[in-house]
């Protein structure tokens, strides 16, 4: 092991076990700089719930607020639409009909309207492909992006289709259906970003 | 010139190697003797980048990045800011000829096979030097905080949404927030005046480095360093300083003057250099009608909008950035100009060629029926260019190489 006086076995592990050491501290100075980069307290206590009042919302028009920065859409539906979100031709051009993802809306909300009270949506505007806000073409009428167009919201971005439950078509970039956010009713008012601890 | 040296620049020399460092880079670098036109990009690529820095650097005495007053101070700059106007038309409108020199500069480099051995390293570092432009270009176009750099950075972000279970945390650590915000533009700004442009520049030196430890390649492809003169000076080579510096003036002075006249007369571009869609103020509630990127990104969107899924468009938008980096390894033809590869590989180079402005400018565009099926056909030719290399460039038959420039 001993040549000219080197010891070439122990210069090596002295030379990993410094390098390990060392390594080891780098970990440990990257964590202050890397969680920096984490939503800070103030950002965390802003996204904190809103309350909307619906008693002047008028069927077919999208009302945008806002919770957590991000575009939440609250949409009256028509009797004609629900029934037709129930219909089975319909639900066959749809990739997650029953809302079977669970991950996308709470599950106090039911699975053909995806809302708690039948009428009233209420959608996180951020279309589930690349985070754009989809917009809504609420008439049943061909599209220039849709010839069987049955009502509900294009993603200006990247062309993905949802319907009035915003429920994704099949063959669209999106991945997964809109997100219903957490929320509660309390008489005309909709609490978004709390359901008093039902889900 | 070591005979008559100054004193002063003696007594400097022996203490900090400036003669000598001249001499290896500029006096007695030699660069092949026919060199063309292609060759004028690197020179204008470094000269944008000064432009870049420069102008940044006063840029940001003006501008405050934050949600509330950074739009605001885009118009304080161009409206009250003495010749701020200029000061910022010369940032956008140079960044996008930035663009436009380095895309010219990596199609010579694939005219001319100057990413084979021994160069591989200079067209790696080159290849991070464009990513790295591209980060600090993105980064850059979100600083005005307009609707377009909102949700320009919105999509671009949620493209690491794509990632298998940490899509949503690592989306949320790039923002720092549940969505973009003015914590976002606030990183985006140290990254884009401080972090970003020194890792370019220090990939900027390597990459010229790595170029003068081997030598410029040139259009025949042919290594001067074959025949040497009784100094060890190559027989086909001429000192880069005087003869490339000054000989390339002309060539200078027509791209500054194209590069002032758009600043003074088209300096949005027609709306691809600054989208029209970035004079409203960010709205985190409206995305524009029409929102695509800023035209130099454009191939890469265009493929992503092509691929029908999300996990598969940014995995195809990835691997087209990606696959660019093997080239040297891909090409195994025994020749380096095009000059002299078979009709496989000049088809192969001119349908490249097409393709990428293609597919940039369809990028730009809205993504009806039409232009999608386009971007999927451009998107095979893009990939089959680099695929098929290792087999078009192995089998054609090849023209025989001279030894020496003009032989």
């Amino acid at each position: 092991m001993t040549e000219g006086g080197v010891n070439k076995g122990r210069r090596r592990f002295l030379g990993a076990a410094t390098t390990a050491v060392g390594a080891v501290g780098v970990v440990g100075v990257a964590v202050p700089f890397v969680k920096s980069w984490l939503p800070s307290e103030k950002a965390k206590a802003v996204g904190g719930p809103v309350k909307i009042d619906l008693s002047k919302i008028e069927e077919g028009a999208l009302v945008t607020e806002e919770w957590r920065g991000k575009p939440i859409y609250i949409l009256k539906r028509s009797s004609e639409i629900l029934e037709g979100l129930k219909d089975e031709s319909h639900k066959s051009r749809l990739l997650d009909p029953e809302s079977s993802n669970t991950n996308q809306q709470p599950e106090y909300v039911s699975s053909d309207s995806r809302s708690v009270t039948d009428d009233v949506l209420i959608l996180e505007g951020v279309c589930t492909h690349l985070g754009c806000a989809p917009k809504l073409y609420y008439e049943v009428k061909p599209e220039p992006f849709d010839e069987n167009w049955s009502g509900g919201f294009f993603c200006p971005c990247h062309g993905s289709k949802f319907d009035l439950a915003g429920r994704v078509y099949n063959g669209v970039p999106a991945p997964s259906n809109l997100k219903v956010p957490p929320h509660r009713f309390d008489g005309s008012l909709v609490v978004i970003g709390e359901d008093g601890g039902i889900a | 010139m070591s005979q008559n040296k100054h004193p002063l620049m003696a007594w400097i020399d022996a203490r900090l190697p400036i003669t000598s460092t001249y001499e290896k880079h500029m006096s007695k670098y030699y660069a092949p003797k026919n060199f063309n036109w292609w060759y004028v990009f690197g020179l204008l690529a470094m000269i944008m980048l000064v432009n870049q820095i420069l102008t940044g650097i006063w840029l940001a005495m003006s501008y405050v990045p934050s949600s509330e007053a950074a739009f605001g101070s885009v118009e304080y700059i161009m409206r009250d800011v003495e010749f701020g106007w200029l000061l910022r038309y010369m940032h956008a409108v140079g960044a996008s000829m930035f663009f436009i020199v380095v895309y010219l500069h990596m199609f010579r480099g694939i005219l001319y096979g100057s990413y084979q051995k021994p160069r591989e390293l200079i067209w790696l570092f080159g290849m991070f030097v464009y990513v790295a432009m591209a980060a600090e270009g993105f980064m850059g176009y979100v600083l005005p905080w307009g609707n377009m750099s909102f949700w320009g950075a919105q999509v671009i972000i949620s493209l690491f949404g794509a990632i298998p279970y940490f899509g949503e945390a690592v989306q949320e650590w790039i923002r720092g927030d549940y969505l973009i915000s003015g914590i976002t533009l606030n990183r985006f700004f140290a990254l884009h005046v401080v972090a970003i442009p020194l890792v370019l520049i220090i990939l900027v030196v390597v990459h010229v480095l790595a170029l003068h430890e081997v030598g410029s390649n040139n259009p025949d492809g042919i290594d001067i360093k074959k025949h040497l003169d009784e100094n060890g000076v190559p027989k086909d080579g001429v000192p880069f300083h005087p003869y490339f510096t000054v000989g390339k003036l002309p060539a200078v002075t027509i791209f500054l003057f194209v590069f002032t006249a758009i600043i003074f007369f088209f300096p949005e571009g027609g709306g691809y250099f600054i989208e029209w869609a970035n004079f409203e103020p960010a709205n985190n509630l409206k995305t524009p009608e029409h929102i695509a990127p800023v035209w130099y990104y454009g191939a890469y969107y265009a493929m992503l909008r092509a691929v029908p899924s999300k996990g598969l468009g940014v995995i195809v938008m990835a691997a087209a950035l990606a696959i660019p980096f093997i080239l040297p390894w891909l090409d195994r033809s025994p020749v380096r100009s095009w000059r002299f590869k078979g009709w496989m590989s000049k088809v192969a180079i001119i349908a490249f060629g097409i393709t990428f402005p293609v597919l940039t400018w369809l990028g730009t565009q809205p993504a009806t029926d039409l232009y999608t099926n386009l971007a999927r056909i451009f998107t095979v030719v893009y990939f089959l260019f680099f695929i098929g290399m290792p087999f078009y460039t192995k089998y054609e038959k090849t023209k025989p190489v001279p030894e020496r420039i003009g032989g």
